[in-house]
């Protein structure tokens, strides 16, 4: 049994397949849903395979503390969390060094979009909360917060798109799980998109990679980030279109 | 008939759409010009106007402009200026002089205008780094006492209003009520069939671009009206 199990692993490895049997450019099963939260301006649900991230937008409200306001523009606060029970070994409760840094690279990945000179002395929060963990989960969360932003009725100039690529067991794959992360040879490359300029707005590497990888997972990514923009506009026209069906406009406006 | 054509088929678009390549056409609201091409900033209705292209949002907060009536709450009295709450993420203000009683000197101006209160007032002045002024120096301005206040979404105000005022001025004639929209999305209802009307006005705030919007709820409202009849029939039996 053994035996038959190794030679299928290593068939699969010929035919260039992934443990979980995707070919190199295959994403795991998405779901996007739009309006997940009634009780914020905006909200997403954004599940890639077993990774299952909530973002909600709130605002844009006056800033709080108010000697942090800026008189130019808003200021976009982001809030990544991962829930005790989304990984194996229950994670502590609250704020860490990662989920810290992974704020960070959201909110500067989503203030490149948004048009924040519009809503002075304001605050606009996103918050991310990842009910699951398989890998990717930093992409899974920049996806659900722009579909959230947009949702929330705040001006952004596109809209981004984010997917993981990188190097497992000897291949360049798109949208690792934890297992293929979790390989001898793996760097994962989280890469975020806009939609309409095609500009990178968060790219990250976790280990070495040569040009010709990096360029081919690049290449991978920018195909993916498409792919991905289009299944967030049918999850953000799926609520919308249902309000506007056979839409009517007044001359009023 | 142009027109007619691009109003009757309104699409939705999202942030990052392009809605026009070249440079005859002048981006409005909800809309930037990037190099040649004009595109959308929101979620929302594309609209063709002239030689003016804007998107009318789905969602979002009621940003204040010159001109707009609203209804707001009184949060704080000064010495000598309120601040209103407007719906919206900044506060206004309404000087002393910005009401039309005299005020007397040294006198506490809570007199006038307490907390809590609500007043319809008009906006007079939006600054860049919006300070928004208040003035209730207007004839349609006033305290609005009793009744009740229903939010909808600001974008949608003038789907309430309807053409030339048609679709609140049908709610006001069938529920009997007195109705005032503010642009910041609150709406103040006072006599008639109160609640009868804010159940209207929910309905056009959840199903606001549909088509014959105006039929359906005066069908809506008539057929309440009438259990509400055949109930008070009963009761009097």
């Amino acid at each position: 049994m053994s035996d038959k199990a190794s030679k299928d692993f290593h068939e699969n490895i010929k035919d260039h397949l992934r443990p979980d049997g995707r070919k190199p450019d295959d994403f795991r099963p998405i779901k996007i849903e739009v309006g997940v939260i009634k009780r914020a301006d905006g909200s997403a649900y954004v599940e890639f395979g077993k990774t299952r991230v909530v973002a909600a937008v709130y605002g844009p409200e006056p800033m709080h503390p108010r000697h942090l306001a800026d008189p130019e523009k808003a200021v976009l606060i982001c809030r990544y969390n991962m829930l005790p029970f989304s990984v194996e070994e229950r994670k502590k409760p609250g704020p860490d060094r990662r989920s810290i840094e992974i704020s960070k690279v959201v909110k500067d990945a989503l203030s490149t979009v948004v048009v924040l000179e519009e809503f002075p002395k304001c605050m606009i929060s996103v918050d991310m909360v990842v009910l699951e963990a398989d890998a990717g989960t930093r992409v899974a969360a920049l996806t659900a917060a722009s579909l959230a932003l947009a949702d929330a009725g705040i001006p952004m100039r596109e809209m981004i798109s984010a997917i993981a690529c990188g190097r497992a067991n000897g291949q360049i794959v798109v949208d690792l799980t934890k297992e293929e992360e979790d390989a001898e040879d793996a760097v994962d490359v989280p890469v975020a998109m806009s939609s309409l300029t095609k500009r990178i707005s968060l790219l990250q590497m976790d280990g070495d990679l040569t040009i010709e990888e990096f360029e081919a997972i690049l290449d991978k990514a920018s195909n993916s980030c498409v792919k991905i923009h289009a299944m967030q506009r049918d999850a953000l026209l799926k609520k919308y279109k249902k309000e506007g069906e056979e839409v009517d406009i007044d001359d009023e406006y | 008939m142009k027109d007619a054509d691009s109003s009757s088929k309104a699409e939705i678009v999202l942030p990052g759409d392009i809605l026009y390549r070249g440079k005859n056409m002048l981006p409005g609201r909800g809309t930037y010009r990037h190099g040649d091409e004009i595109i959308s900033k929101v979620v929302g209705l594309k609209a063709v106007k002239d030689r003016t292209i804007s998107v009318i949002p789905l969602a979002g907060a009621y940003i204040p402009k010159v001109g707009d009536y609203i209804i707001g709450e009184i949060v704080e009295v000064g010495l000598n200026y309120w601040l209103v709450d407007i719906n919206s993420p900044y506060q206004a203000a309404m000087l002393m002089f910005d009401i039309p009683e005299f005020v007397e000197k040294n006198a506490d101006i809570s007199r006038y205008y307490d907390f809590g209160d609500i007043i319809y007032a008009k906006i007079t002045n939006v600054t860049k780094t919006k300070y928004i002024n208040l003035t209730m120096k207007d004839s349609k301005c006033r305290k609005l006492v009793g009744g009740l206040i229903v939010h909808i979404t600001p974008s949608k105000v003038p789907r309430l209003i309807g053409k030339k005022g048609s679709m609140v001025s049908m709610i006001k004639n069938i529920t009997g009520s007195f109705i005032l929209v503010g642009q910041n999305g609150r709406v103040w209802i006072k006599g008639g069939h109160e609640t009868l009307a804010a159940e209207a006005i929910y309905m056009i705030d959840m199903y606001s671009h549909q088509k014959g919007l105006t039929e359906k709820v005066e069908e809506f409202l008539k057929k309440e009206l009438e259990k509400e009849g055949d109930g008070n029939v009963r009761q009097s039996k």
